[in-house]
């Protein structure tokens, strides 16, 4: 059962490109590795990071820098910037796990808005034009897959790479662990694991798959923003998370991929984008915590108990 | 590097602070006040700030309301709006985790402001200062306005802060954060006093918009912006501590204005850095006596 449904989840993402603009797609993949990276905060240690953006946009920022004024390959480029990420994510989890809760979400929301600034600042980000003309390099140094057909499936590869990792952290001791601090940090720390250490870790990976995400977008759209680094992503990425289902690996991809699709249908209205993002974050929480996964999830259970009856 | 700081430059910066700070410690205290009963970070804060603003920018332009109407006005307006809100979104979730009314307050402030911004645009509407003219002081011109904007915040926290540490209401505001369930056996009514404190933190927002809007632009971003640096007053001070937050949000005004006279380059950082220092030296914050979390 389940591996038929990664099978035909497989064959619709490499079928996409022929029925749908590859760039959209690309814009989705883009966000799935995002909100995957957030997930893996808020659903599994249950850190609220309010910045996520933060680390988004530096990475991109990076990513375009390195590609643009080295000759490097497309993918040392944008792991360049993942792990300037990572460094990022370390720095801000180092401070903030010092403070548990809610005030770790809002330190972490001005950190990032101590990241925008100083992207705004700086001279390599172009500031408030942003930087232009980021090069699709070659993959491997040999590899030329510029064009948006073929880069998409170069996205894709990055995408799965991304979520297999997060797929292993979340399964491996490691993540019990996280797991377990999100559920009973005093037990964890009665045990003799120091929870500070293991969140600051989870802020280092969180961070570099952002990054990942970061670099990818940069090279998609071939340009980076303050857009990027804004609280509005640092806020859509909880919107996608929470409408897919917390805590549930597939649940911010399908999220992503609905809250990008509803954006795209919405530029053109201007401000309502926004407005509709608002109604619908505050319908999730009210009425469907565990988002259209987890809805879908208890809904098969309940169906199948039926039938057992 | 001191060269050519004039008494002028100086005693402006420090007046732009202090009237900076006025909003700081007016808004901080409003979140403060909210948090410490409710343990609900108040993200619309801002948004309803905002609000404040435009309602009495609306009650000028429309209904000819002048602005010492609007200052008791608005702040009613806003109020009944939190209250409303409070019913509507934040009761459902009270005893959920307190991330999700924080996210939620954060969805209602997307809304907040995309809805104004629909209606009005993004540009900045002008409101004219009720009290023109100023005095001039020898080594600085002081606007009448702004002498009125630090006096009424100062007045306005003490109010509070007496209110809430030293009268009967404000005991049971706090007994009721402590245990509510034993201030419920008492007879006392806990779900409608959050409801009702809320709405009041809301209407100190309001209060303060109305204050703001003859001198920042009244804009649908107003709010926003500001949010930033009240979070960082308000892990500063430590949460709850309303006496921390007044405090906190006065010295970092003042610091943001010299450091504009001092170093202008850091000013929109100098807040972030000492909310880093305070982080790494003064983990549970400067003012927290009984930090809860």
């Amino acid at each position: 059962m389940r591996w038929a449904l990664i099978l035909i989840a497989a064959v619709v993402a490499l079928a996409l490109p022929f029925f749908v603009y590859p760039v959209l797609l690309m814009s989705i993949l883009c966000f799935v590795v995002f909100a995957t990276s957030f997930n893996l905060l808020l659903g599994y240690v249950g850190l609220l990071c309010f910045g996520q953006a933060m680390f988004l946009g530096l990475s991109a920022y990076v990513t375009g820098y390195v590609l643009k004024t080295t000759g490097v390959s497309l993918e040392l480029g944008i792991l360049a910037g993942a792990l300037v990420s990572a460094v990022l994510g370390a720095f801000v989890g180092f401070v903030a796990v010092r403070r548990s809760g809610i005030q770790f979400a809002m330190i972490t929301f001005a950190f990032a808005q101590f990241v925008y600034f100083a992207l705004l600042r700086a001279e390599f980000t172009g500031g408030e034009n942003g930087m232009q003309g980021i090069p699709r390099s070659k993959l491997f140094g040999v590899i030329d897959a510029s064009d948006s057909f073929s880069f998409y499936y170069v996205i894709l590869a990055i995408t799965v790479l991304a979520i297999l990792f997060c797929y292993r952290v979340i399964h491996s001791p490691f993540g019990e662990i996280l797991r377990a601090i999100r559920d009973k940090e005093d037990r964890v720390e009665s045990l003799g694991f120091r929870p500070e250490r293991f969140k600051i870790m989870a802020m280092t990976i969180s961070a570099f798959v952002a990054g990942l995400a970061g670099g990818m977008k940069a090279t998609v759209f071939q340009f980076a923003t303050l857009t990027d680094v804004s609280w509005t992503v640092s806020g859509e990425v909880i919107l996608m998370t929470l409408l897919g289902g917390l805590g549930t690996l597939s649940g911010p991809m399908v999220g992503a991929a609905i809250v990008i699709a509803m954006n795209d249908e919405l530029a053109k209205f201007g401000e309502w984008a926004l407005i509709a993002q608002g109604v619908i974050l505050i319908l999730v929480i009210l009425f469907f915590r565990r988002g259209v996964v987890g809805e879908a999830g208890a809904l098969i259970r309940r169906l199948r108990e039926r039938k057992a009856d | 590097m001191f060269d050519g700081i004039t008494p002028q430059l100086l005693f402006g910066q420090l007046l732009i602070g202090v009237i900076n700070g006025s909003f700081y410690a007016m808004l901080a205290m409003g979140l403060a006040i909210i948090f410490g009963l409710m343990h609900v970070v108040n993200f619309a804060h801002g948004a309803q700030y905002m609000l404040g603003a435009f309602v009495a920018w609306l009650l000028l332009s429309t209904f000819g309301v002048p602005y010492w109407g609007a200052l008791i006005l608005a702040p009613l307006v806003v109020a009944i709006f939190g209250i409303a809100m409070e019913r509507l979104i934040l009761k459902p979730i009270a005893n959920l985790d307190h991330l999700y009314s924080l996210l939620v307050t954060y969805a209602a402030t997307l809304v907040i402001e995309g809805l104004i911004r629909q209606q009005y645009g993004s540009t900045g509407l002008p409101y004219s200062s009720p009290l023109p003219g100023g005095v001039n002081l020898g080594f600085m011109f002081m606007p009448w306005y702004r002498l009125w904007v630090v006096v009424f915040s100062v007045v306005t926290c003490l109010a509070t802060w007496l209110l809430i540490e030293h009268t009967k209401l404000g005991a049971y505001l706090r007994a009721a954060n402590e245990s509510p369930e034993v201030v419920e056996s008492f007879g006392i009514n806990v779900p409608r006093m959050m409801t009702l404190t809320y709405g009041f933190g809301v209407g100190l927002a309001g209060l303060s918009g109305v204050l703001a809007a003859p001198i920042y632009q009244v804009s649908p971003s107003m709010g926003s912006s500001l949010m930033i640096t009240i979070f960082a007053v308000v892990v500063i001070g430590g949460m709850g501590s309303i006496a921390g937050a007044i405090l906190t949000g006065y010295t970092l005004g003042i610091v943001e204005g010299l450091t504009k006279v001092f170093y202008p380059e850091a000013a929109n950082l100098v807040i972030f850095f000492i909310m880093l220092l305070a982080l790494i030296f003064r983990p549970s914050g400067l003012f927290s006596g009984t930090e809860k979390s």
